[in-house]
């Protein structure tokens, strides 16, 4: 059990004594990114920007575009709406290699409010050109990306949790590759497609539903975009129902890019997008909201044996 | 480049500007023949930049990017172009459109969001420093853009770190898409204002060719600061009905404008 935060924190020092290219840059968010190591071990490889997320991503591009490794953090909430333009211009349109990374994202931040909450980050990012989204689920899945993220030369936006999160194993997906779903667990009778934090309770509504003698698998979507259209097109040639999990709104996230997809494609399987309905979101906890919302082992059951009735 | 020559080129330019607006049908007028001395100086005089690529060259980068059609004019005089290349601008699948784009060889940055241009600046400005180059980079700013929240924010971030490598210059022209600055959005006291963002500020005449050549000359202004000139223009400079005049921030001449502009700036 690891926080991906905490994942991303240790991979990022690895990289940056291998490479001094390599530049955190922050937003008065280094404690909140797990960077104050990383400053006391690397100095020169962190800069601190204030609080001023449009700068934040503005210098990262001045930077990317001068050869360095520029990974941009602040949690996602203000990162991807603050910035927004800057994303855009200054890190997509240009072309410029920035890392930009979304700590505390979804409802990580829970009690403190829609503030600091980031359900929006898919549904604004999807319909910019030249951006990859990558949402890993667990401490194997952020290494990979955050490594991913220091090798190539394109943008990408990477966002997590800071929550301690189970291994969900690599026995049938071994690899992590940007654009390509992994399978964590094998079914037959239906596909739960999820995403960074929301795939650790799928795992568990497929133990309740095994008890039922239901078989159900399990795919960590870790990439929402470019979107792993292979693995869609083979769920929908085999007809199961799918439901698709993301801690994010209903509108314009993981589950309407699935469904826009497989309906394209002319797959007209049972389907249903579980994430955070068109409302103020209830107070509490990470855990308390995932549940209020039915984003839990039981929440998934049900609305799996709901799919499957019908 | 002579005090002379650079003159014959603001001259050259000015009427280029007019040409490639007038064939396009579209152009941000006023704000090209504003900067138009600026860019003159900065490409002929200041900026050391041996091919577009060469990592070792001075950046600029135009955040005032709807005046781009000046920068096309300067760019395809320093050999990047055919000048005849422009001859598409606007048109169905031209590289050339309304704002500066990196396809365009010797263009840094895809701008025309306002406010974008001196944080990227700023970052380049810290990235050179790391290095430990002795590149400089550079930004043109447009009044009406000052009042832009995000400039302000690379404005304390470039102080704090110290980056005299970075020149911002203000082109000041008091006009902007609806009227005058100081009915829009007040500037003033804006030299005041820079300097206590912990630059370095000269204010200048963005027409006479050489005293820019003199400012740009005793860069920095000061060691540890980020200099800043605010370079006084006149918007629509060089044709007397287009000077001072808000509507021509993007007119475009009529045949007999054209005809007049071209017999002023002969």
């Amino acid at each position: 059990m690891k926080a991906n935060l905490e994942v991303f924190s240790e991979t990022l020092q690895a990289l940056a004594a291998q490479d001094r290219q390599v530049i955190a840059v922050t937003s008065d968010s280094r404690g909140s990114g797990k960077l104050v190591p990383f400053g006391e071990k690397f100095p020169d490889q962190i800069v601190e920007i204030g609080i001023a997320e449009q700068n934040l991503v503005g210098v990262a591009a001045g930077l990317a575009a001068m050869g360095k490794k520029a990974f941009a953090v602040s949690p996602a909430c203000f990162l991807t709406a603050r910035s927004l333009e800057q994303i855009k211009n200054d890190v997509a349109y240009s072309d410029n290699p920035v890392r930009l990374i979304g700590i505390s994202a979804g409802v990580s931040y829970g009690a403190l409010g829609s503030t600091h909450h980031s359900l929006h980050d898919f549904a604004a990012l999807r319909a910019i050109h030249n951006l990859p989204i990558v949402v890993p689920a667990d401490a194997f899945e952020t290494e990979q990306a955050i490594r991913y993220a220091s090798a190539t030369d394109k943008p990408i936006y990477i966002r997590f949790g800071k929550k301690n999160m189970p291994d969900l194993g690599q026995s049938l997906s071994p690899n992590f590759e940007i654009g390509k779903g992994r399978i964590i667990r094998a079914g037959a009778d239906l596909s739960l497609i999820a995403t960074g934090e929301t795939v650790w309770p799928c795992v568990q509504a497929v133990e309740l539903l095994a008890e039922q003698g239901i078989s159900a698998q399990v795919i960590s979507m870790h990439t929402i975009k470019p979107l792993d259209t292979d693995l869609l097109a083979s769920l929908g040639a085999a007809g199961k129902p799918i439901i698709t999990v993301e801690e994010h709104s209903v509108h314009g996230g993981l589950g309407e890019a699935v469904g826009s997809y497989l309906f394209q494609q002319g797959f007209f399987v049972p389907f249903q997008i579980m994430g955070f309905p068109d409302e103020y979101t209830v107070t509490g906890s990470q855990t308390e909201i995932f549940d209020h919302y039915g984003l839990s082992g039981a929440g998934i059951q049900g609305v799996a044996l709901n799919l499957l009735n019908r | 480049m002579n005090i002379e020559a650079l003159k014959a080129k603001s001259k050259q330019y000015r009427k280029q500007i007019i040409e490639v607006i007038y064939q396009a049908k579209a152009g941000h007028t006023g704000g090209c023949l504003s900067i138009i001395d600026l860019l003159n100086v900065l490409y002929n005089h200041v900026l050391r930049i041996s091919t577009p690529t060469d990592p070792m060259r001075d950046r600029f980068i135009q955040s005032k990017g709807h005046a781009v059609e000046a920068l096309y004019v300067v760019l395809a005089d320093q050999g990047f172009f055919p000048f005849d290349d422009l001859k598409s601008m606007g048109k169905y699948q031209s590289p050339y459109i309304g704002h500066p784009t990196k396809k365009i060889p010797g263009m840094e940055q895809n701008t025309g969001g306002l406010g974008h241009g001196l944080s990227i600046c700023a970052g380049n400005a810290l990235a050179a420093k790391k290095d430990q180059s002795d590149l400089k980079v550079f930004t043109i700013l447009g009044d009406g853009e000052m009042a832009e929240g995000s400039n302000w924010e690379a404005m304390m971030f470039a102080a704090h770190y110290q980056l005299d490598n970075l020149c911002a210059i203000l082109d000041y022209n008091k006009l902007q898409i609806s009227g005058p600055n100081a009915k829009v959005m007040g500037l003033e006291p804006i030299k005041q204002k820079i300097e206590s963002f912990g630059w370095s500020v000269k204010e200048v005449d963005g027409h006479d060719i050489e005293e820019l050549v003199e400012s740009f000359d005793a860069l920095p202004f000061e060691s540890g600061k980020p200099s800043f000139i605010i370079a006084h223009t006149v918007k629509g400079k060089g044709v007397s009905y287009m000077e001072n005049v808000a509507k021509w921030h993007h007119g475009v001449p009529d045949p007999a404008q054209f005809e007049q502009a071209l017999a002023e700036l002969a």
